[in-house]
């Protein structure tokens, strides 16, 4: 032990230097965790004013929610903390009350979930289309067809791949809604791609194997100039994506920001608002709507 | 391959620019995983201490177990604290979820098995012969205890910054837990999962390498000090 201690004069020195960078690190620790012990109630009053606001990635990869959120913070001094999750998530986190506004679309799940009393004020405040997108030279040949359930059967009859998001996402939910519609199961099919992740990753991973998907609009045109995907079909009044904006109840989450959900609520679905929404475009298109006719 | 290219100039960029949110991101990152690995030291050592001194036998159980925990899927670790700290969680009324704290948390439970674990085959490794020492001169059980932690500490220093390594690198957890919030909650691999997602592909391999970066100085002197540690 003796012997061992002598010849390790370097390795002390390391220990020492080890002791020195774990004592910086937790002296630069306490400025960064400063705001873990703040309750949310003690921010509602106190000077950092913020919501949770749990929504799509479609909404929030687009850009959209960046170009718009600044603005409601410039006027009421209330920070919009995003997460973005799929609808389903989202959906679920704000139903066990840890987000206090949500921004979704999956319009039935939603006024069901209303209905239920988890969430209220619930207002349709934009929309956009879905639309199905493939390989430039679409080997399936769906541009000839005047239907989205045709496209549909057309590529489950080719043979080329599909592929879904798969992750019970908004678009996920619509897209599975249409293959019930046309009456195909998909499951266990060997064209049929499930890969369970997010809308950019699955336009890549669609680009990568020459397969069709649908995909929202806005999440295309934000990151078409990294893929050779090309619109292949657009227009059916079916692929019509609302995306559909309410507070969690607080009757029943207690500690939600209610107020502050309301005016953010308030804050979009004013003119201010809906313009905001009208005039946010990617690479020169414009990706959400908002004149709304639901019948 | 373009896309590559940009992506390393993209980290260059970054670097020498020393934006503002790309600094946040950084240290926010090091601050997490720093605490995260302090309090897993704090647990995980002296657990590891305690079982390397037991004898192989009596601990066989307990090994396989911390073993195993150091495989957990950070997304698993992640999940089960999301549940925890959910507001209709058990621990909800505290209101960590998507707070720096429950990333925390997620990490500490990462890192406190790695930790535990490669101080248990660290101390097992050296423990005997500095026990007998310790006792022939006369030594109690809590100084013959420190004495092992101390003859021990190349290990328990490798130990922890394994651990380190593993967390800062990690996404699961923290994407989960943290949500990924700008400004507040976003770190070095959220931030690389998000400009992913979104088609940025320059500005994640920019940020990869950064992390790449920080994660070679940090295993450069992991790998001085098992050096050191062989050459006796």
């Amino acid at each position: 032990m003796v012997i061992y201690k002598m010849n390790n004069k370097s390795s002390d020195y390391k220990v020492y230097f080890f002791s020195f960078l774990f004592i910086v690190l937790m002296l630069i620790m306490p400025t960064g965790c400063s705001r873990i012990d703040e309750s949310p109630e003690q921010a509602q009053t106190g000077q950092e004013k913020y919501i949770h606001l749990a929504t799509t990635t479609s909404t929030y990869d687009s850009g959209l929610l960046d170009f718009i959120n600044p603005v409601f913070t410039a006027e009421t001094g209330i920070a919009v903390r995003v997460i973005s999750l799929g609808t389903g998530a989202a959906l679920e986190s704000g139903r066990r009350g840890d987000a206090d506004v949500l921004l979704v679309h999956d319009r039935s799940a939603e006024l069901e979930l209303v209905e239920e009393g988890y969430f209220t004020d619930r207002y349709d405040l934009m929309y956009n289309d879905f639309i199905i997108v493939g390989p430039a030279y679409d080997p399936a040949g769906i541009q000839a067809v005047d239907s989205v359930t045709g496209a549909y059967m057309i590529i489950a009859g080719s043979g080329s791949k599909f592929v879904s998001r798969g992750d019970d996402s908004g678009t996920h939910r619509m897209e599975e809604s249409l293959w019930n519609k046309v009456g195909i199961e998909t499951k266990g099919r060997d064209w049929y791609y499930s890969i369970g992740q997010g809308m950019g990753d699955t336009l890549r991973f669609t680009n990568e194997v020459l397969g069709y998907t649908l995909t929202d609009r806005g999440t295309y045109e934000a990151i078409k100039t990294n893929l050779d995907l090309k619109v292949l079909y657009e227009g059916d009044p079916a692929l019509y994506n609302y995306y559909g904006i309410m507070a969690v109840n607080p009757s029943i989450h207690h500690h939600v920001k209610y107020n502050y959900a309301m005016e953010y609520i308030n804050f979009l679905i004013s003119d201010t608002g809906q313009d905001l929404i009208e005039a946010y475009e990617v690479n020169g298109t414009e990706l959400f709507f908002t004149d709304i006719r639901i019948d | 391959m373009s896309q590559l290219i940009e992506g390393i100039l993209e980290a260059f960029r970054l670097i020498i620019a020393l934006d503002e949110d790309l600094l946040h991101i950084v240290f926010l990152s090091l601050r997490i995983s720093g605490l995260s690995i302090i309090i897993g030291t704090l647990f995980g050592v002296p657990l590891g201490a305690l079982l390397g001194l037991k004898s192989e036998k009596n601990t066989r159980l307990a090994s396989k177990l911390i073993f195993t925990l150091m495989g957990t899927p950070p997304v698993v670790a992640g999940l089960l604290i999301y549940l925890l700290l959910s507001r209709m969680g058990p621990f909800g009324v505290l209101g960590l979820i998507y707070t720096p704290a429950a990333m925390i948390i997620a990490q500490v439970t990462l890192a406190t098995p790695i930790i535990a674990g490669l101080t248990m085959v660290g101390v097992r490794s050296r423990g005997k012969e500095v026990v007998e020492t310790a006792r022939s001169l006369g030594a109690g059980a809590s100084l013959i205890t420190w004495t092992v932690i101390k003859e021990s500490r190349i290990a328990i220093l490798g130990a922890v910054i394994t651990g380190f390594g593993r967390i800062i690198a990690e996404v699961g957890a923290v994407m989960i837990v943290g949500g990924n919030i700008a400004g507040q909650t976003r770190v070095m691999t959220t931030a690389i999962v998000l400009e992913t997602r979104r088609g940025n592909f320059e500005l994640a391999i920019g940020l990869g390498l950064i992390l790449l970066i920080l994660s070679f100085f940090i295993n450069s002197f992991l790998y001085n000090f098992q050096k050191g540690g062989r050459s006796n």
